[in-house]
């Protein structure tokens, strides 16, 4: 009897092995992944806008490993010049739940490769298609929008708050107020 | 046949000892210490095993009377076996004594730091190593990485710092091994006596590739230490063949300048190797590979292949757009 009890508790342990499943070699056709987002869900004629997700959006917000790479890559990339800690500074806020040009993780990586008016510089070609991603899922971290057992448990250095894991989930509120960058005369 | 087969396997350790990276092959002050320090403990426990395995070989084999009383009291050999164990008591402590005040001594010589000397910040990554040389003259200050020159016969402070996890830096030929830990630095220094190329390697488990992340110590007369200083704080020069001219467009339009610094250009991402004087450097990848142009590509094409896990991404480039991108970067002298 005790053994059958033991046996189901053993195969639960295995399954945090999956927390940072991880290719160890990336995919060498780097081509960027097809995703067509919508800012608005307005649109001509019936029926919504058209959309496509590629669909990888979910392989690298539940991944430990890709999230806490693009943590590393948030501060070598320069993120935090602009975006601070998460909680903004010249740039918008990313751990609020106000989402300007939406806050999807597919919405996330298009504004890292197109860049937004009013200062956000568009990344394409200077950062490989598989970073963005991992840079995305870490910012959809920020606010708890990905699983509790993939976010970052702790950060390299000081940290002004909770870890990521530790903050209350997160909600998404598309189109938010104006950033500060944006109100002011240019 | 199968005796002689051990012997050979057994000596095959042996041929470690030897070579550019080899902490009985000392060429350094602390190194000598600790290399002394080795074969004095070899020594002398090598002959504490050789006695007590004649005393247990002679125990064994000496025959007792089936009739003898086991707890005879003659005062005779009451009194021999006092004598021995208060002999063998003795000699314990006073081996563990002279090898704690040995040790002692030796602590003194690796840790004692002389002055005047070359200061060098050591910051390890994952997974190579991010060299600054520091001077009083701002104009003298350099980064570069994965080789370190030093002056023949003069002290080297090396002040170690870690980016991420805990790393170790290990130069066997000069000294031992020191930690590099993140949130703190420690400090170690390491003088060469002879010119020659040596070889360290981090010795702190730090992730999947932890075996590739070496680095060279060249210890070189004091002529050729300042020339080539005086070289690697230079800029890179511009390239004026038309393939490396291309080599650089690419270069610079790609995503290398997002982690990588020439000197001289508009690259300046200080979170990958200083690439300045790469081509002047004898191996690429933290050790991994020869500098030459072909393994310069297929680095550039296929970083994952050869180092599995590195931060290094996998680009996208076209065909032609390659060749000139390794020979920009074999030319970076």
């Amino acid at each position: 009897m005790r053994t059958l009890l033991i046996l189901p508790l053993l195969a639960f342990t295995l399954a945090a092995c999956e927390r940072e499943d991880r290719e160890y070699r990336s995919n060498p056709v780097t081509a960027e992944s097809q995703e067509k987002i919508a800012l608005v869900p307005l649109s001509a004629g019936p029926g919504g806008p058209t959309e496509q997700r590629s669909g990888l959006g979910k392989e690298y917000e539940e991944n430990a490993f890709h999230i806490s790479q693009g943590q590393r890559f948030y501060v070598w990339f320069n993120c935090n010049g602009c975006h601070a800690n998460g909680g903004g500074d010249s740039g918008p806020a990313l751990m609020d739940d106000r989402w300007i040009y939406g806050g999807q993780i597919e919405n996330i990586v298009q504004t890292i490769r197109e860049g937004r008016p009013n200062g956000m510089p568009s990344f394409r070609g200077k950062i490989p298609d598989d970073q963005i991603w991992q840079i995305a899922a870490y910012i959809r971290s920020m606010g708890r929008n990905v699983p509790k057992p993939a976010a970052p448990g702790r950060k390299d250095d000081m940290s002004p708050g909770p870890a990521e894991q530790r903050r209350p989930p997160g909600e998404v509120i598309d189109g938010g107020q104006v950033p500060p960058s944006a109100q002011m005369p240019q | 046949m199968k005796r002689a087969f051990s012997i050979l396997l057994l000596s095959l350790p042996l041929a470690g000892c030897q070579g550019w990276q080899s902490a009985l092959d000392a060429q350094g002050p602390s190194a000598q210490a600790l290399a002394e320090m080795f074969w004095i403990f070899v020594a002398v426990l090598g002959i504490v095993w050789v006695l007590t395995m004649t005393a247990l070989l002679l125990a064994l084999r000496r025959r007792r009377p089936a009739d003898a009383d086991p707890l005879s009291t003659d005062p005779g050999t009451e009194r021999r076996m006092t004598i021995t164990v208060s002999v063998a008591v003795a000699l314990t402590l006073v081996t563990v004594i002279a090898l704690t005040g040995l040790s002692y001594a030796a602590q003194k010589v690796l840790f004692s730091h002389k002055d005047g000397a070359l200061t060098l910040l050591v910051t390890g990554q994952q997974w190579w190593w991010k060299i600054t040389y520091e001077n009083e003259q701002p104009n003298l200050v350099f980064t570069t990485a994965n080789e370190i020159h030093i002056p023949v016969g003069k002290p080297v402070l090396i002040k170690l710092e870690s980016a991420d996890v805990i790393h170790s830096f290990w130069v066997p030929n000069l000294t031992g091994k020191m930690d590099a830990i993140p949130g703190r630095q420690n400090q170690l220094q390491i003088q060469a006596d002879r010119p020659g190329i040596y070889r360290a390697q981090c010795a702190e488990f730090c992730g999947l590739q932890h075996a590739h992340m070496g680095m060279l110590v060249v210890a070189e007369p004091k002529e050729d230490f300042e020339r080539w200083r005086n070289h690697q704080v230079s800029s890179a020069i511009p390239p004026n063949d038309p393939e490396r001219q291309r080599g650089m467009e690419v270069f610079l339009s790609k995503p290398c300048i997002m982690c990588h610094q020439v000197r001289g250009t508009d690259a300046g991402g200080k979170v990958a190797p200083d690439l300045t004087h790469v081509g002047s450097r004898r191996y690429i990848g933290a050790g991994t590979l020869e500098t030459t142009r072909g393994n310069i590509a297929a680095w550039i094409i296929d970083p994952h292949g050869i180092k599995p896990g590195v931060n290094m991404p996998t680009i996208q480039l076209e065909p032609d757009e390659v060749q000139p991108l390794a020979s920009y970067l074999e030319g970076l002298k």
